[in-house]
């Protein structure tokens, strides 16, 4: 009952941000993510958020251009990963104000240090907004 | 200097092609190894967040790694920060760069500033190994008891990750575990939950220890549902669901298999689940949670129903995730219940056919799930209609479930029958062998249907559309049972009238021959029916003859290789084809579904195995040796199966010693009186009468008399000794199972005890009731097999008496010299009409002037017993005072009889 891995990816089908909570090559990563998006973009929208691909079970929310996938193993919760999504999505918000794609790319170490507050080894660890950004804004105001 | 970061994403970003992308990235990399070498300390936060950029892209990034662990142990927090999420992103705990970054990470969890101690937390928690986490236990359980809430809730999730790595922390976590349940920061109660759920997972006293803090859990979980509005985790008007969820699951782990704890968990679980609303995702997932665990643990009736009911509702839900979730839990339910899901059958069924193929796969596992005797007919159809519009994708699922419900829950053979056909009409392609063997061993058995299906198989065939599935068993009946096509013997009631006439006959095998859809293996099926349909079709013969023929010069070996022997049958043996191509025996179905059962389905297997001995008037020993027995004999029928289904003459003399024993030994015996032998006995006999004149019945069951019962010992311990590779096709094999199988009986004993075989027989009960325990022939004398200055080899004889061929010779060494003999090895070898066994000996070392200290078992069998006698040729190599001496001599002197 963990996260595996958390990707971001736009329409079309480029990743924006990766973390992974297992280790996997850089051949078998390019190989998951280009099936995956493959799967979960050709889904119409009626149909439901999840999709089982290998041992996976990907779990996906639709943002404007921005598709958030996060693949967890059978035993999880997949409405409350949906949740998770959410707040993820509403954090970033809060920190670069109504978030888009650039945002992600050229803040790609800040997005990853929001998910790092949210995420440990694959265990959703907090999900108020003001403790996952408090470090954050710390930082930024010091430099 | 290097471009900024910005500069360089918007470089990638402009790139229109792939390759130009490698491009830019590439130099980008060398420029980032030269800045690496460099080490320029300014510039390294933003030359790791570039390697970050790029690793995101996939391209390899390890170049890298030792920049991070620099930035590490950097006293700035932003190039720490950077540091270690690069750890974090580029390395993985099979490096072992990650030694490294063990000692900066333990100097970090001692720091003062709780973001830098978060940090290493974080990192450790992440990526660390079993070393790691060992090492660093200790400081991490510290930081549980931080009086900073950050510190103590990232400490608890990184203790996740130690416990999982080593799991024999555990009992040191248990207490600071508990004291986190009882927090106030959500943040680490979320944690502390997480890792005591962990820790009952790991463990089975970590489960005793927590329920005796249930009523801690029951109080947090009930304040969440019942306390109004708190901002900080709301979600939709819920109170962190997040927390509520890890706790219920928790619940979960405690409640199962304890009704005290269940009873005292299940007021609040009542209350969840009437108190939450449903209208809002955060609620729903609450919800969904709540009714695994009400169905998990030892719930009274009425929580049940309550559960059930909210899946009624989530299943009649609109939105497509919740109805997925419902299915989902259904199907984890319906074990305990299968009632209550039942009454939403045709529901499921419906969601069979969504268009959603996440939704159609759970639905399909939940129908498999629900179907019983009584609505087999039912569901099947449904599902085979459905079959008919389904996409490619979900089609091979669909057609191995049916064909698994067919196979279990058929209520009669007819029914099945039909069933596998129209599976094999609708998805030829998507059905296995496993299925059609099967069926054919049905057909097999059911005399009063053969007519039937041939003639429904013949029908179909007409109007052949490429299955390959289907063309092998019709091609196969018809072969088999051609005969039954043209005088249409047993009719079934209701059944339509066929006229074929032969020539019919021989025109749609003739057809499916020259398909251009017909792979070589169906040409291989084609053919074989035609060689059977020679003498069920006399007439037809000659132009069978001629289309046999044609594929004389067939470019697949196989293929070739059958026309031209099936040519030669037809032209030279007119004699045999009669005895040789005669119907099959029937198939043995207990057996065949014994052997297959396994994978598919536990509780039909133990039925059958229950039913197999009764039916053969045969008491099964209870006896360690069974298992191993039926294990490599289903492996060997397995393969039997193979053949006598394919019909496959040839190719055997690949096959291993087991099977090959199975298939010389194993056919008559299962014909004769026994059920001890465990592969389907009669296709092995079938195997051999259609395929050589030689009559095996007569040769081989003769000589076994008396050593039925000891088959199954010989069947486990012959899996290394060598049996020759001979083919089943002539006499010479023929003979040999007697010698085999108390060869194998005399190995197993001389392998489990040093001591004479005869003595120790584990087995002596077995042997005993069925025939007087082997006993050595009396009267062989010792002989000197070697004598040199230093070294004596003297060998002992034993031989069973009911294996004339077999000899166990215990040779004794004796050291003759006052030196030590160290690395002593004996090795031996016998004309090749002799097998030999050679044991380990029982030292390699002969200490000085001993005598017969050390002795080696040697196993002989003469295959040429009475007419040759035992020759053998020896050496010796062993070292004194360090020099290797090397002797070899000649054995002649062995006494007569062996």
């Amino acid at each position: 009952m963990t996260i595996r891995f958390v990707l971001l990816v736009n329409k079309q089908g480029q990743t924006r941000l990766a973390q992974y909570y297992e280790y996997l090559t850089i051949e078998e990563r390019r190989a998951l993510e280009g099936e995956i998006v493959r799967k979960c973009l050709a889904r119409p929208d009626n149909q439901c958020s999840f999709v089982e691909h290998r041992n996976y079970k990907v779990i996906y929310r639709r943002y404007a251009s921005l598709f958030f996938l996060v693949g967890v193993d059978g035993e999880e919760n997949e409405l409350a990963i949906l949740e998770f999504i959410h707040c993820v999505v509403e954090t970033m918000d809060r920190y670069f104000g109504n978030v888009c794609e650039l945002d992600i790319m050229f803040h790609l170490e800040k997005a990853h240090f929001m998910l790092e507050e949210m995420v440990m080894n694959g265990c959703v660890v907090e999900t108020n907004k003001q403790n996952i950004l408090h470090p954050i804004q710390l930082m930024d105001k010091t430099t | 200097m290097g471009t900024r970061l910005r500069d360089m994403i918007r470089s990638i970003r402009a790139c229109k092609t792939a390759a130009e992308e490698r491009g830019v990235v590439a130099k980008e990399c060398a420029i980032l190894r030269n800045a690496f070498k460099e080490s320029d300390p300014d510039y390294r936060h933003r030359n790791v967040a570039k390697l970050m950029f790029i690793h995101m892209l996939g391209y390899p990034t390890h170049f890298g790694q030792m920049e991070c662990i620099k930035s590490i142990a950097a006293p700035s927090f932003p190039e720490k920060r950077i540091g270690y999420l690069g750890l974090m992103l580029l390395l993985d705990e099979r490096q072992e760069v990650l030694m490294l970054v063990t000692n900066s990470m333990k100097n970090d969890l001692g720091h003062t500033n709780q973001f830098i101690v978060g940090l290493a937390l974080c990192a450790l928690g992440n990526i660390c190994t079993a070393e790691m986490a060992r090492d660093l236990a200790p400081e991490v359980e510290k930081l549980l008891h931080s009086t900073n809430s950050y510190v103590r809730k990232k400490a608890a999730l990184c203790s996740v990750r130690i416990v999982r790595k080593v799991p024999d922390l555990v009992e040191n976590l248990m207490v600071p575990a508990t004291g986190l349940l009882t927090d106030k920061h959500h943040g680490v109660l979320v944690a502390g939950v997480k890792l005591c759920t962990e820790l009952c997972q790991t463990s089975e006293v970590a489960i005793e220890h927590f329920r005796k803090h249930v009523n801690t859990m029951v109080r947090v979980l009930k304040n969440l549902v019942i306390s109004g509005y708190a901002p900080e985790y709301d979600v939709s008007g819920i109170t962190d669901p997040f927390l509520q969820i890890r706790l219920l699951r928790l619940l979960r782990l405690l409640g199962n298999g304890d009704a005290d704890i269940s009873d005292t968990m299940s007021d609040v679980l009542a209350q969840v689940a009437t108190n939450i609303e449903g209208n809002k995702n955060a609620g729903n997932a609450i919800l969904y949670e709540c009714v695994q665990t009400i169905m998990a643990i030892e719930a009274i009736a009425g929580l049940r129903v309550l559960a059930i009911n909210i899946l009624g509702r989530f299943l009649a839900n609109r939105d497509n995730n919740i109805r997925y979730v419902a299915l989902n839990t259904l199907v984890k339910v319906v074990s305990i219940d299968t009632q209550a899901v039942q009454r939403h059958r045709t529901t499921v069924v419906e969601c069979v056919k969504d268009s959603d193929i996440s939704i159609r796969r759970r639905a399909l596992e939940l129908v498999c799930a629900l179907v019983n005797e009584t609505n087999v007919k039912v569901l099947t159809k449904e599902l085979v209609d459905y079959l008919k519009v389904t996409d490619p994708d979900f089609k091979g699922d669909l057609t191995a479930r049916i064909a698994g419900l067919v196979q279990k829950f058929a209520p009669n053979k007819q029914w099945y029958i039909d069933q596998i056909i129209l599976l094999m009409v609708e998805a030829g392609k998507y059905v296995t062998s496993d299925v059609t063997r099967s069926l054919v061993v049905v057909i097999s058995n059911a005399n009063a249907l053969q007519g039937y299906t041939v003639r429904t198989l013949y029908r179909v065939f007409q109007a052949w559309d490429g299955q390959e599935s289907f063309a092998q068993v019709a091609l196969w009946c018809i072969g088999e049972y051609g005969d039954l096509l043209v005088s249409s013997e047993n009719k079934l009631e209701g059944e339509e009238p066929l006229t074929v006439t032969e020539s019919d006959i021989v025109e749609i095998v003739e057809n499916a021959l020259k398909d251009s859809r017909a792979s070589s293996a169906t040409v291989a099926f084609a053919l074989t029916a035609l060689l059977k349909l020679s003498i069920r079709l006399p007439n037809s013969a000659d132009r069978i003859k001629a289309l046999i023929l044609e594929h004389k010069g067939s470019l697949v070996l196989e293929l070739q290789q059958r026309a031209i022997e099936f040519g030669s049958i037809l032209t030279k043996h007119n004699d045999l084809k009669g005895a040789l191509v005669e119907r099959m025996p029937v198939l043995d179905e207990a057996r065949y579904y014994a052997n297959n059962a396994m994978g598919i389905d536990g509780q039909q297997t133990t039925d059958i195995e229950a039913l197999e001995p009764h039916a053969n008037g045969h008491v099964r020993q209870p006896n360690a040796i069974e298992k191993p027995t039926a294990a490599a004999a289903a492996a060997a029928a397995n393969l039997i199966d193979l053949l006598s289904f394919t019909d496959e003459p040839t190719t055997l003399s690949n096959s291993s010693g087991n099977a090959l024993l199975d298939l010389l030994g194993g056919g008559p015996m299962g014909d004769a009186n026994s059920a001890s032998s465990p592969g389907g006995g009669d296709m092995f006999l079938d195997l051999l009468s259609s395929d050589g004149p030689a009559p095996l019945a007569t040769t081989a069951a003769v000589p076994l008399e008396g050593l039925l019962d000891v088959e199954p010992i010989a069947n486990t311990s012959l899996g290394n000794s060598s049996l020759n590779g001979g083919t089943p096709k002539g006499p010479p094999a023929i003979v040999d199972p007697i010698a085999n199988i108390s060869f194998g009986n005399l190995s197993l004993n001389g392998g489990t005890a040093k001591g004479p075989p005869a003595v120790v027989d584990p087995f002596a009960d077995l042997t005993s009731t069925a025939m007087p325990a082997p006993a050595s022939a009396p009267g062989l004398p010792s002989i000197i097999a070697m004598q040199t200055n230093g070294l004596k080899i003297s060998f002992d004889f034993t031989k069973a008496v009911d294996a004339p061929k077999a000899t166990v010779i215990k040779a004794s060494y004796s050291n003759l010299s006052s030196n030590i003999y160290t690395d002593f090895v004996l090795q031996a070898a016998v004309p090749k009409f002799m097998q030999l066994q050679l044991e380990p000996a029982t030292s390699g070392i002969l200490s000085a002037n001993s005598s017969n200290l050390v002795t080696q078992v040697i196993k002989l069998t003469n295959n040429m017993h009475g007419q040759k006698a035992l020759v053998m040729k020896l050496r010796v190599s062993y070292k004194v005072n360090g020099n290797n001496v090397l002797e070899q001599g000649q054995v002649n002197n062995f006494p007569a009889g062996l």
